[in-house]
């Protein structure tokens, strides 16, 4: 069973964001760590960069696949977790925590609103 | 086309993640193929490679017929002896590549190992040139009758060993014997495609169970994903992708497998292989490790003074080295160890050096 957090939000596309208003920190799930297995290399955008609801903001690798990250909100990277490119592991270890991506300055909520719920994102990877 | 399940499909369903190869529904990962690769380069793992096609040829004119359909010497195997070798086309371009085995104890009788999805196509290709050269052998399709596994790693013989009668110690590699093993009849062969000792084991399709559940104990399972990993670290060729004869046909002197080619002996390609031994390769098949950070793939361009010079067949991220690898062509004049070039990783070129192969020290 995997980990969907409810103090967070979800996009189709395996991306999570949280929020509290102004800043709003982005990774992939527990599910889609493990679809990936062996995560070996991560590709983020820049402090300063601005990233768009729905587009690519990135590539995560694993050994076997290769699969492009979909920004779950718009807005202006604030931070960037480098971290991942030395410890690209920390993705799978800690897709919640350590393993996070970027923090992004959002201009309102109404992105992150719709996004999908914890339950609704568990049904769909049900 | 429904997909071909292994004879272990429901053995390890519910361990393992799936993908479709070469018309089989194969397990491509079990724990992890870091864990997977890793257990096999210190320890021991054992992977089910049912997916690999098994033709058996037999009869008074046998080896006469895999001599002129196969590149490397036949005649120089002993019962119980193989050879790495290759099927090629007039053009001398690799249809396939193969082990040939001459089978223990027996004269006129071998078994050559397709890959995965290519058992029907070589069995079609020597029916009909027996046909058409009018030879006394028999050829036959097996591969649904038997299944295979691969026992590899440094503690491979100990383990293997302990299951089986016989004393599989004074094996040399390519060696086959046929013995017991958990109680099932099969070929026991110390070859396999990891660069680790190891062994492969054939037995009836039926009787596999045992086998596995036998090595299931001491040996991690291993799914595609790490044997595509410890092959590419040895540099070694993947049918279909590392050469093709219609996306990527190469002969064997550009596949830097020359040493598979006999041309003192009389082959389908032999005449057009024997040119390019003449005239040298234009292209030589070489490993690149990329000196910046990104995973080539393959497809991806190689760049030399900002034009495109080759591309890459095969890349991955070396679980043993901890650095992104890659198979591919480049010009020979660019084939030299130490040549620096660049790799097209998703359109940003990234610093890349030819290194020679194997990746890592060979056993």
């Amino acid at each position: 069973m995997f980990e969907v957090p409810t103090d967070r939000k979800y996009q189709e596309s395996h991306e999570y964001a949280t929020t509290d208003g102004e800043t709003a920190t982005v990774g992939i799930t527990d599910f889609a760590q493990d679809e990936l297995g062996d995560v070996v290399f991560v590709e983020l955008p820049a402090v300063g960069d601005e990233i768009t609801h729905g587009e690519e903001f990135g590539v995560v690798e694993s050994i076997k696949a290769v699969s492009d990250l979909y920004a779950p909100v718009s807005g202006t990277v604030t931070a960037v977790n480098e971290d991942l490119f030395d410890r690209p592991e920390l993705v799978n270890e800690e897709p919640y925590g350590d393993g996070w991506m970027l923090e992004v300055e959002v201009g309102d909520d109404s992105e992150f609103d719709e996004l999908l719920s914890a339950d609704e994102y568990r049904e769909q990877t049900d | 086309m429904a997909l071909r399940k292994p004879p272990l499909y429901d053995v390890y369903a519910e361990d393992a993640t799936f993908t479709e190869f070469g018309g089989w529904d194969m397990p491509v990962e079990f724990e992890s193929i870091r864990a997977e690769h890793e257990a096999v380069r210190e320890s021991v793992g054992i992977f089910d490679v049912s997916h690999m096609g098994e033709i058996v040829v037999s009869g008074p004119d046998a080896t006469a017929l895999m001599q002129r359909l196969t590149s490397n010497d036949v005649e120089a195997l002993s019962p119980g002896a193989s050879q790495y070798s290759t099927i090629t086309e007039e053009s001398g371009a690799i249809v396939d590549d193969t082990i040939v085995y001459r089978l223990p104890e027996e004269e006129d009788r071998f078994l050559f190992v397709p890959n995965a999805g290519h058992d029907e196509e070589a069995y079609r290709r020597w029916v009909d040139h027996r046909d058409e050269w009018d030879l006394d052998a028999d050829v036959r399709n097996e591969t649904d009758a038997w299944a295979m596994v691969a026992v590899q790693g440094p503690d491979a013989v100990e383990t293997v060993d302990r299951a089986m009668d016989a004393d599989v110690t004074p094996l040399s590699w390519g060696d086959m014997i046929e013995t017991d093993v958990a109680g099932v009849r099969s070929y026991v062969s110390r070859t396999g495609y990891t660069g680790e000792d190891g062994f492969e084991i054939l037995c009836p399709t039926d009787d596999i169970e045992p086998i596995w559940s036998a090595f299931a104990e001491n040996c991690t399972p291993c799914g595609l994903g790490s044997r595509d990993t410890l092959r590419t670290e040895m540099g070694f060729l993947l049918s279909g992708q590392d050469f093709d004869p219609d996306t990527e046909p190469r002969n064997p002197y550009e596949a830097g497998i020359g040493w598979t080619v006999a041309l003192d002996t009389d082959f389908v390609g032999r005449d057009a292989l024997a040119t390019v031994a003449e005239a040298g390769v234009e292209e030589t098949f070489v490993g690149l490790v990329l000196r910046e950070r990104g995973i080539a793939r393959h497809g991806h361009e190689i760049v030399a003074d900002g034009d495109v010079v080759g591309h890459v067949t095969s890349g991955t991220m070396s679980p043993t080295l901890g650095e992104p690898i890659a198979l591919g062509y480049v010009p020979t004049s660019l084939s030299e160890p130490g040549t620096e070039l660049s790799i097209a990783v998703r359109g940003q070129e990234k610093r890349a050096e030819i290194v020679p192969t194997p990746f890592i020290e060979d056993n």
